[in-house]
């Protein structure tokens, strides 16, 4: 039987996903008894009254009441059967705990952020405690496009959009790692938008908070910083750091590498270059990529975090 | 011989012969680019639009199996991210706004509607010709986008990604809302000859089913399309003079965009699929040779389908964002087309108990359509239930469920109906042996195809995804293995339709066995359709009439006489 | 019987059976395109209604920078061009050659001043700056979505121009044929849709100029 569940869903990691799973399976189960007569059926009147000679004659059969209004009526209470689970199972995955422990979610293209009541930020991967109930409050950044948080195992998904909030909740039933997808096309880079959702008991993620708050940013190296800023700013959404060509031009050998521009000029990829385009990304686009970095870092990077992305790209020879 | 009367006024009527093998028909009345190009024949007009409709279904077709190759790996198999964001977004262009809309409404519709009404053509023959040039400027427009620079936002054009991306998305756009225009006019004229054109004696009771499907598509194509026309023309503004109603960037909002592009596009899935009940109606009566179960049933359901259709639209935004209450009311209203659409399978296989079923080609794929279709319907309803939706929307699942609905659905009722009517169009027989072999593929290919992706959507798989997790493969390579049989299977239509148009066999007027009008006159029709015009006093399902009482036409000549009466009734006939 | 038919009356197209069916087709034909009209209006209608609940102060605001004297003046026009286009139709039924021409041209002239009207409307908002969407400039009203209201009036009300200038295009048509002589109490059908179509512009118009200037 969980072979069967398992084949059809993914396991369910979430206190509301088994209801969800159970309208699943009812609904496919009175689907397959219809499917079945419906074939059976056709295959038995194909047979039975396959046309014996050109001359055959049929009766004259224009309606039968009764029958018309058992296949009205069943129906009818089929779906309102359906109608009042998916209803009821809705209700609950709209209204989350009072006391939920509270996410701040951000979208971009092509990455994502999250933001802890207690100042902890992440890129791409979400921490959570097990049996806590979490609220999400998600947006997308501003001038940027939808997207869609999606956890297959916690049955949750929500579009975000870049001009309102809105909100989601999960409370994971056991630790573990459950990968997250973004679920509205939103360009190049949608299908490496996603990430992984890790769920700890409540000891782990005490002490992972712990750690995490005890970073101090500006004592570290500059090239650690700017791995960070790699991570949260968004930049590894388009940019790689193997050599592979994803949105943007890789990161890895680019410091010193000759680049050609859209507009017939080159340059070398010195600090300068690094910094400026960064910066002003529109001004000199490489040949062979669009033209649609953000042009947001000018006010959210600090001199230090820009320094250190450079670093971090020069040490990726 | 004899009299019959309509609003008081007696008509002399007598039975015809139908011409076999005739020598002057529409095909030859005229020749030259310019008879075909000009013509106001709706005949000529229909197979103008069969020809598009058979050429975008191949361009969308092998994008689709382009689509279907880079997917058989994760990693890049033939193209970039951004290159198969053109194509999947072309593909579904492509499939619905220039082939699935006007399949069989545009491309059958045109070419039977006037013929099954009795009629010598449809209201307004010249506003005809326009459609389909107006259609052909909107596939234009589209192809020139092609060139220029393909767009990439999906078919939706969802805001603001379609007002931020660098592709064509303004060409594209011109292009599908002069194609509505085509849509919405052909609409009008097909109501109008409906209800005006209906041979002496065509009651509405007495209309074939094909007819009432047309006539309920009609009314949602007129309906829906003009909001069509507005968003795109609000999405053109938004492009080039920021007008901010739906750009979040400037004070608008996407999730208006989302109501405005469903309010038409979830009836226009209705406006693809109800013509397909029509033909399946027709099809499973004559090769049942049985009047058809439920005749208003299937009549008004099709109604009721256009009804509440129009009301169902938000359950494309379950998790959209807009407010919990309409998600609910969606929710609740949607089921209900599940309803008419089940009577309608129901009354169907009553058609087919106790009747002479003949398995010829187009009763296969009747078949095959109320199988596919049925997995496209139920898994419809898996999708209308807001929680089960949440974790399906916008995951391979929704992808398979419309085209069980779309391709498992139209698609095998266009090929049904275009292998049910192809004698009479072209006056020639095609091989029933690879027929039923090629009816036979396509139903492997296609359950191959689909069937994977029912699994990988519910597991999590979502679609417009360029690259995917490994525990994805084995259903993605599944899947491509079928798109693949399904290519194989068109190919032989292809090969045996063409082999039939140069050397096929010579049609009889009525291979079938049909008792609808558009069968009571030679293969080809002639120019005008009739060598007579045409009065009804039958059912268009009286199968336990014999065929010769359905050529009766107005009679002209000096044997017949008259008699009286309040309607055509059928008389006792010493002809 | 087409062949009958066509020496009795030349305008009988050969599919018809005859003149009353012809005529009742293209009047139904013409309702079902004045329906489209509607769904097609319609779509900005409920961006309006949308966008006025939304943010109800904005356009009590932003209607104060429309011209009410105009739009009213206006609205008495487009009335008369429909009294005008109506005393047409009346004369073809009436058989009143020269009165067609005559009330037609009355017509055009009146959408001509509709127009008129609304140029100046128009060039009055461009020197404040009030441009649709992007362009717009003007800082009079203080408030941040001033343009979208903007965006939605010059929609509708140019979606509006653009039909009055078609119905100027089908009535110079019309005269151009009247004065052939071509319509007469037996025939009269293009005349009788145009009739049609210019008081579906007239209605629009009438919901458009409360919906826009009148509001408090």
């Amino acid at each position: 039987m969980e072979y069967v569940t398992n084949f059809f869903l993914p396991s369910a990691e979430s206190t509301y996903a088994a209801s969800v799973d159970g309208l699943f399976h009812f609904i496919n189960i009175v689907s397959l008894i219809l499917l079945v007569g419906i074939t059976i059926a056709i295959v038995y009147f194909s047979i039975k009254y396959r046309r014996k000679s050109q001359e055959d004659t049929t009766p004259l059969i224009t309606h039968n009441t009764t029958l018309e209004v058992t296949w009205t009526v069943i129906p009818l209470i089929l779906i309102l059967i359906v109608f009042g689970w998916g209803f009821n199972d809705y209700v609950e995955m709209r209204t989350p705990p009072s006391d939920a422990y509270e996410v701040y979610v951000e979208s971009y293209s092509f990455g994502w952020n999250f933001e802890h009541p207690n100042g902890i930020t992440e890129a791409n991967n979400l921490t959570v405690p097990v049996a806590t109930p979490v609220r999400l409050i998600m947006r997308s950044r501003d001038g940027d496009v939808l997207h869609s948080f999606f956890v297959p195992q916690f049955r949750l998904k929500q579009d975000l959009m870049p001009n309102r909030y809105t909100y989601a909740w999960f409370e994971a039933i056991r630790p573990g790692e459950f990968v997250y997808f973004c679920t509205e096309y939103c360009g190049g880079g949608h299908s490496i938008m996603n990430g992984i959702v890790e769920v700890l008991e409540q000891d782990d993620f005490d002490a992972w908070t712990e750690e995490e708050l005890g970073r101090d940013l500006d004592s570290l190296p500059l090239a650690e910083l700017g791995e960070i800023v790699y991570s949260q700013a968004g930049c590894q959404g388009c940019h790689t750091t193997d050599g592979t060509s994803r949105v943007g031009p890789t990161f890895a050998g680019l410091y010193m590498a000759e680049r050609e521009f859209t507009d017939g000029t080159t340059r070398i990829a010195d600090e300068e270059y690094l910094i400026e385009s960064i910066l002003y990304p529109r001004e000199l686009v490489n040949v062979g990529y669009p033209n649609n970095m953000p042009n947001i870092y000018e006010s959210t990077l600090s001199e230090r975090e820009l320094m250190g992305l450079v670093e971090f790209i020069k040490e990726l020879q | 011989m004899s009299a019959a009367t309509t609003n008081g006024k007696t008509l002399k009527v007598r039975y015809f012969d139908i011409e076999e093998n005739p020598t002057e028909h529409y095909l030859n009345a005229e020749s030259g680019l310019k008879s075909w190009l000009f013509t106001v024949d709706h005949k000529r007009i229909g197979l103008m639009y069969l020809a598009s409709i058979a050429f975008f279904f191949f361009v969308g077709g092998v994008l689709a199996l382009v689509l279907r190759t880079e997917l058989f790996t994760p990693a890049e198999n033939l193209m970039t991210a951004e290159t198969y964001n053109r194509i999947f977004t072309v593909h579904g262009a492509v499939m619905v706004f220039l082939f699935i809309i006007p399949s069989i409404p545009a491309a059958l519709g045109n070419f039977l509607l006037p013929m099954m009404l009795g009629a010598k053509d449809v209201a307004f023959p010249r506003l005809n010709l326009a459609s389909f040039w107006i259609y052909s400027i909107g596939a234009l427009f589209t192809l020139v986008s092609l060139g220029v620079n393909p767009v990439d936002t999906g078919w939706t054009f969802y805001t603001p990604y379609s007002v931020q991306t660098g592709s064509a998305v303004i060409l594209m756009t011109i292009g599908v809302f002069i194609m509505g225009f085509s849509s919405i006019l052909t609409g009008m004229n097909f109501i109008v000859t409906i209800h005006k054109m209906r041979a002496p004696g065509m009651t509405w009771g007495r209309m074939p089913l094909f007819l009432w499907a047309m006539y309920a598509t009609s009314i949602i194509q007129v309906l829906a399309t003009p909001v069509l026309a507005i968003t795109l023309a609000l999405l053109i503004m938004e492009r080039t003079l920021g007008i901010g109603i739906f750009d979040p960037a400037l004070g608008g909002d996407p999730v208006l965009y989302q109501h405005f592009f469903w309010f038409y596009s979830h009836p226009a899935v209705y406006i693809m699929i109800v013509p397909a009940f029509g033909v399946i109606s027709e099809l499973i009566a004559t090769f049942s040779r049985k009047t058809i179960f439920g005749y208003w049933a299937i009549a008004m359901s099709s109604l009721a389908i256009a009804f509440i259709g129009s009301l169902v639209w938000g359950h494309h935004m379950f998790v959209s964002g807009q407010s919990e209450l309409s998600t609910v009311i969606f929710s609740f209203l949607t089921f209900f087309v599940g309803i008419p659409t089940g009577i309608k399978i129901f009354n169907w296989l009553a058609t087919m108990h106790k009747g002479s079923i003949d398995m010829k080609t187009p009763m296969l794929y009747a078949c095959i359509f109320l199988f596919l279709f049925t997995i496209g319907g139920v898994t419809g309803i898996m999708l209308g239930a807001i929680s089960v939706n949440v974790q399906l929307h916008d995951t391979y699942y929704v992808v398979a469920h419309f085209h069980y609905v779309m391709m498992g659905g139209t698609v095998m009722a266009f090929l049904g109906g275009l292998h049910y009517w192809w004698p009479k169009m072209t006056g020639k027989m095609y091989s029933e042996f690879w027929g039923r072999i090629s009816a036979i593929i396509i139903f492997i290919g296609f359950n191959l195809t689909f069937l994977p992706q029912f699994i990988m959507g519910s597991q999590g798989m979502p679609r417009r995804y360029y690259s995917y997790i490994e525990q994805f493969q084995t259903m993605h390579q599944l899947s491509t293995i079928g798109s693949y049989i399904l290519g194989v299977g068109f190919v032989i239509i292809a090969v045996y339709l063409a082999h039939s148009l140069m050397k096929g066999q010579k049609a009889p007027a009525n291979p079938w066995g049909a008792r609808t009008l558009d069968w009571m006159t030679s293969s080809p029709p002639a120019q005008h359709n009739f060598n007579y015009q045409p009065v009804c006093n039958n059912g268009a399902y009286d199968f336990h009439k014999p065929i010769a009482d359905f050529t009766l036409g107005i009679a002209e000549d000096e044997h017949a006489h008259e008699q009286k009466g309040d309607t055509i009734k059928q008389q006792e006939q010493n002809v | 019987m087409a062949e009958a038919h066509s020496l009795e009356n030349p305008r009988l197209q050969h599919h018809f059976r005859n003149a009353d069916q012809q005529f009742s087709s293209s009047k139904l034909g013409m309702w079902l395109f004045l329906f489209t009209e509607i769904m097609f209006f319609g779509g900005l209608f409920v961006a309006y209604i949308v966008y006025r609940a939304w943010n109800p102060e904005l356009f009590t605001m932003a209607a104060s920078q429309l011209d009410t004297v105009l739009g009213a003046v206006n609205t008495v026009v487009l009335i008369g061009s429909s009294l005008t286009i109506a005393l047409a139709i009346r004369a073809a039924q009436t058989d009143k050659q020269k009165q067609i021409v005559n009330y037609l041209l009355m017509t055009i002239l009146l959408a001509g001043v509709f127009l008129v009207i609304k140029y100046f409307e128009y060039m009055h908002k461009f020197d404040l700056g009030i441009f649709p969407g992007a362009f717009y400039t003007f800082e009079g009203i203080d408030h941040p979505k001033a343009n979208v209201f903007f965006s939605i009036y010059y929609m509708m009300t140019g979606l509006h121009g653009l039909h009055v200038v078609i119905g100027i295009g089908l009535m110079i048509w019309l005269v151009v044929r009247a004065k052939m002589g071509d319509y007469s109490s037996k025939w009269y059908t293009p005349v009788e849709m145009t009739g049609l179509y210019w008081h579906l512009v007239d209605i629009i118009w009438i919901f458009l100029f409360p919906l826009m200037y009148l509001i408090e």
